[in-house]
């Protein structure tokens, strides 16, 4: 479980977050939606620290964000950023084996590997490992990075906008990738998306943002309506049904 | 400030600052000695004057050139001595000193300008290669270009033992600035005033290629005007008295934002204000550690580099 | 493969040396081979602090176009120490025992580099273009700095500090020859304990984070770390503009590799060959006046152009 509460962050003179108070539910898929600008990218990056509180306080699980400190909650919680570029030439298993970098700091032991070959193997890797990832598509790169975290073998996977540049295929293959890691490994996953269909197909649990404020929370199909598009999203697009799902055609 | 104020303000300033420069020295003259003392007057004939005429040539050439270089390629951030052209002035004359050192003055001086104009063809041509949407790699790859070719120059001169003339060449003072010895500066003077009269076509190049063919331009021809007015006026400074970094790069740049970038209009205050800046530097540079001086070229390192800072960080600017 | 080619590069390097402590000898070689072997311990002194310095600030800065000389890090120590002979006197300064001039020169160098690169470093993933052109502006500001106050002190007094405008590896400056090997020794030991932070750093602050380390207290630390060899090397034989990128370049060319373990050693021995081979052959066979930096600066310029134009075409 992901405790915030009353978060408020500023930058310059803007408000990005305002007063946020909010419970992520232990297992299952949380997708964070809102428009460009609402704020969800900053409150990833808040949950896994990657930007320092400025008010309020963030738990995951019995640890304090801010004062946890950060290789602790590596081992707790893994995040994949939206810009993943990185600067040097790695090969796919160089990159997965620095998932493990929490445990080990450099001097990996055998269940370390075994844990790098079983990531590499339950994501398909295996013939890629050797390959320098600037050779990879886009898909391939993508999957290489979920599995570095995966490696890193923590309760909370955060991940900010994991679909860009992912055609249709290597998106559901993706997305079926969390929900198996959520309901066969018991896994809590926070997604930044900005696709609401994909939000509405997989997530378990919807979260909407709006100028830096939550405005619905809930099941996506309770959550996901044509009022809430239009306060969220300022849009009048209309919301369908198929198999219950909420589908918005556009 | 509109261009006439500043245009009056700064012609004011340039005679005050020459009235200075004239009497301001180690040998100590007044301008009632001048009346009584034939020395005085021969002081005056010999060093000062030559030498405060040399710092206006300089300053207003140089300023000029530095914008019509920013307009050819197109960048701000760019001036002659720091993109390869004073680099290829220096391995022109070393050059002829090395191969032909019997040739006259302006022999050498031809052969400088030459290889400045090779140069600064050589600094355009990789220029094109650069992608428009990163500016500040144009002038990150004119300052590598110039210092390769400076290596280079350096290297040669080190094993040739002319040391002592690259110091000279490459380092802009005023003090050795005598009668009979600095006059071809005023073909400097003389390239820059002509330069004016083709002032719009810079402006209509500046605005690139497809532009200038569109108004009737022959972009090429304007080109090569413009590059050899640059390395005419390059070769000539750094002959008579060496480089001075950063006046052709902050000069401009400061006439833009205060008066906007309408050549004709700025092209003569551009002048004025790097006459009046590269003087008050010479005069700085007497008066600071009196009665030894300090070379123009380091004391204008210094605040051109501080200006050329608060360029890159200070937000474009609001004029006009 | 690494391994191979890491060994193969100390072999070279051994077969420099010897070379370079017995071309051209004659005549008394007590005399000479323990003047030699000084001169061939600083060359690899300054060798390993420079490659060390460059491989820290590429990683630091996630870009493999910067280098702490292009960023003004060695022109910063000869102001520093100028501004120390402006302000003490060079008579002053002589009073003072040699060893606190150096230190209080290389604390002063790690405070003003993270003051000002502390500051510079958190904008460069924004405009990296901007920061490297702030970076050689720097560089010229604090030269001409430099030469300003050098023309403001006595001449007399400025001959105390030798430093020049060109790194000269035939006059290097042994006094310091003790103090700087300490230096340096210790300051590898920490960047060696530093390798896999470093390959982890390298990966840039957002994955670093999750990853469990803290990329600004890595930065600091690299920042002192860097300053430190800077400084050794500087006092040693002076500024030396692109020794750096030319050597972690072609490193990474030879031996291409994420792990700084390697990544460390292939840079510091090429950085090694390249002195002591440059140095051999310039001093002992084609005996060329230019001092070896000149050399260096013009192929090392040429590096930086191809890498800039390669950088941006990607």
């Amino acid at each position: 479980m992901i405790r915030i509460s009353d978060l408020s962050y500023h930058h310059g003179r803007t408000q990005v977050l305002d007063q946020v108070s909010l419970t992520i539910p232990k297992g299952g898929i949380t997708a964070l939606v809102g428009a460009n600008g609402a704020g969800k990218s900053t409150l990833l990056s808040l949950i896994a620290r990657l930007t320092p509180l400025q008010t309020g306080s963030i738990h995951v699980g019995d640890l304090d964000v801010s004062r946890c400190p950060s290789d602790m909650l590596a081992r707790n919680l893994s995040i994949l950023p939206q810009n993943t570029e990185v600067a040097p030439r790695l090969t796919v298993r160089e990159l997965v084996s620095f998932g493990r970098y929490p445990y080990h700091k450099g001097q990996p032991t055998s269940e370390d590997h075994t844990k790098i070959d079983a990531a590499l193997q339950d994501f398909d890797l295996t013939p890629l490992a050797d390959r320098v990832l600037d050779t990879l598509s886009g898909g391939q790169k993508q999957r290489a990075y979920v599995a570095m975290t995966y490696a890193q073998d923590t309760d909370y996977i955060l991940l900010d906008e994991p679909l860009n540049n992912l055609d249709i295929a290597a998106s559901r293959s993706l997305m079926q990738t969390l929900r198996h890691l959520s309901q066969e490994k018991g896994r809590t996953i926070v997604v930044v998306m900005h696709d609401l269909n994909y939000a509405c197909a997989y997530a378990d649990h919807l979260v909407a943002l709006s100028n830096g404020k939550i405005r619905a929370e809930g099941h996506p199909s309770q959550v996901v309506t044509n009022g809430f598009l239009s306060s969220v999203f300022s849009t009048d697009a209309h919301v369908h049904h198929v198999d219950q799902v909420p589908v918005i055609l556009v | 400030m509109t261009r006439k104020a500043t245009g009056v303000f700064g012609l004011v300033a340039l005679l005050l600052l020459m009235g200075v420069s004239l009497f301001v020295g180690v040998m100590n003259v007044s301008p009632k000695d001048l009346w009584h003392d034939p020395e005085a007057m021969r002081l005056m004939g010999i060093s000062r004057l030559p030498r405060t005429l040399a710092a206006v040539i300089a300053g207003a050439s140089l300023a000029v050139t530095g914008t019509i270089m920013q307009m050819l390629v197109r960048n701000r951030f760019v001036e002659p001595s720091t993109a390869g052209t004073g680099q290829g002035a220096a391995a022109g004359i070393l050059i002829a000193t090395l191969f032909f050192p019997a040739v006259p003055l302006f022999a050498k001086m031809s052969l400088a300008a030459i290889c400045a104009l090779i140069s600064s063809f050589g600094f355009l041509a990789i220029v094109r290669r650069l992608p428009p949407t990163q500016p500040l790699l144009v002038p990150l790859v004119g300052m590598i270009y110039g210092g390769i070719l400076g290596a280079g120059v350096v290297f040669v001169a080190y094993q040739a033992d002319l040391l002592q003339y690259i110091d000279i060449w490459m380092n802009g003072e005023f003090s050795g600035v005598l009668k009979g010895r600095y006059e071809l500066i005023w073909v400097a003077a003389a390239v820059a005033a002509l330069s004016y009269l083709v002032a719009d076509q810079f402006a209509i190049v500046g605005m690139g290629r497809v532009a200038s063919i569109s108004l009737g331009l022959n972009y090429r021809q304007v080109i090569t005007i413009g590059l050899v007015a640059i390395s005419i006026v390059t070769a000539l400074t750094v002959v008579t008295v060496g480089m001075i970094p950063f006046v052709g790069l902050v000069v401009p740049n400061i006439t833009s934002r205060l008066l906007g970038d309408n050549l004709r209009r700025t092209l003569p205050i551009t002048a004025l204000l790097g006459a009046v800046l590269v003087l008050a530097s010479d005069i700085l540079g007497r008066v600071l550690r009196y009665p030894f001086e300090i070379p123009v070229g380091t004391v204008f390192g210094v605040i051109g580099a501080v200006v050329f800072l608060w360029l890159l960080y200070a937000r474009p600017g609001h004029a006009r | 493969m690494h391994a191979r080619r890491l060994i193969a590069m100390g072999a070279i390097l051994a077969l420099f040396a010897v070379l370079y402590m017995v071309l051209g000898a004659k005549g008394n070689w007590n005399f000479i081979l323990p003047f030699r072997a000084t001169k061939l311990a600083a060359l690899l002194l300054v060798a390993v602090a420079v490659s060390t310095a460059t491989v820290l600030f590429q990683t630091i800065t996630q870009n493999r176009i910067l280098t702490p000389s292009i960023m003004g890090f060695d022109a910063l120590y000869v102001l520093i120490l100028t501004v120390a002979v402006f302000v003490l006197g060079g008579q002053g300064l002589i009073r003072l025992p040699p060893l606190a001039v150096y230190g209080v020169n290389t604390v002063m160098l790690v405070l003003a580099s993270l003051l000002l690169f502390g500051t510079l470093l958190a904008g460069a993933r924004q405009d990296l273009m901007r920061m490297v052109l702030t970076g050689i502006i720097f560089g010229a500001l604090f030269r001409s700095l430099t030469a300003f106050l050098q023309r403001m002190i006595d001449p007399n007094e400025y001959a105390v500090v030798q430093v020049s405008s060109y790194a000269r590896f035939t006059q290097i400056n042994t006094d310091l020859l003790l103090i700087s090997t300490i230096l340096t020794l210790l300051t590898l030991g920490f960047v060696w304990r530093m390798r896999h932070r470093l390959d982890v750093l390298a990966l840039g602050p957002d994955m670093a984070t999750g990853l469990g380390e803290r990329p600004r207290r890595g930065q600091i630390e690299a920042l002192i770390l860097i300053a430190v060899l800077v400084s050794v090397s500087t006092a040693l034989v002076g500024p030396i503009a692109f020794l750096g990128l030319l050597v972690v370049s072609l490193a990474r060319l030879i031996t291409p590799t994420a792990q700084h373990a390697v990544l460390l050693t292939s840079a510091a021995l090429i950085s090694c060959i390249v002195l002591v081979g440059g140095q051999m052959v310039s001093e002992r066979v084609l005996f060329l006046a230019a001092p070896l930096s000149v050399v260096i600066d013009f192929i090392g310029g040429f590096v930086f152009l191809a890498l800039l134009l390669k950088g941006t075409r990607r």
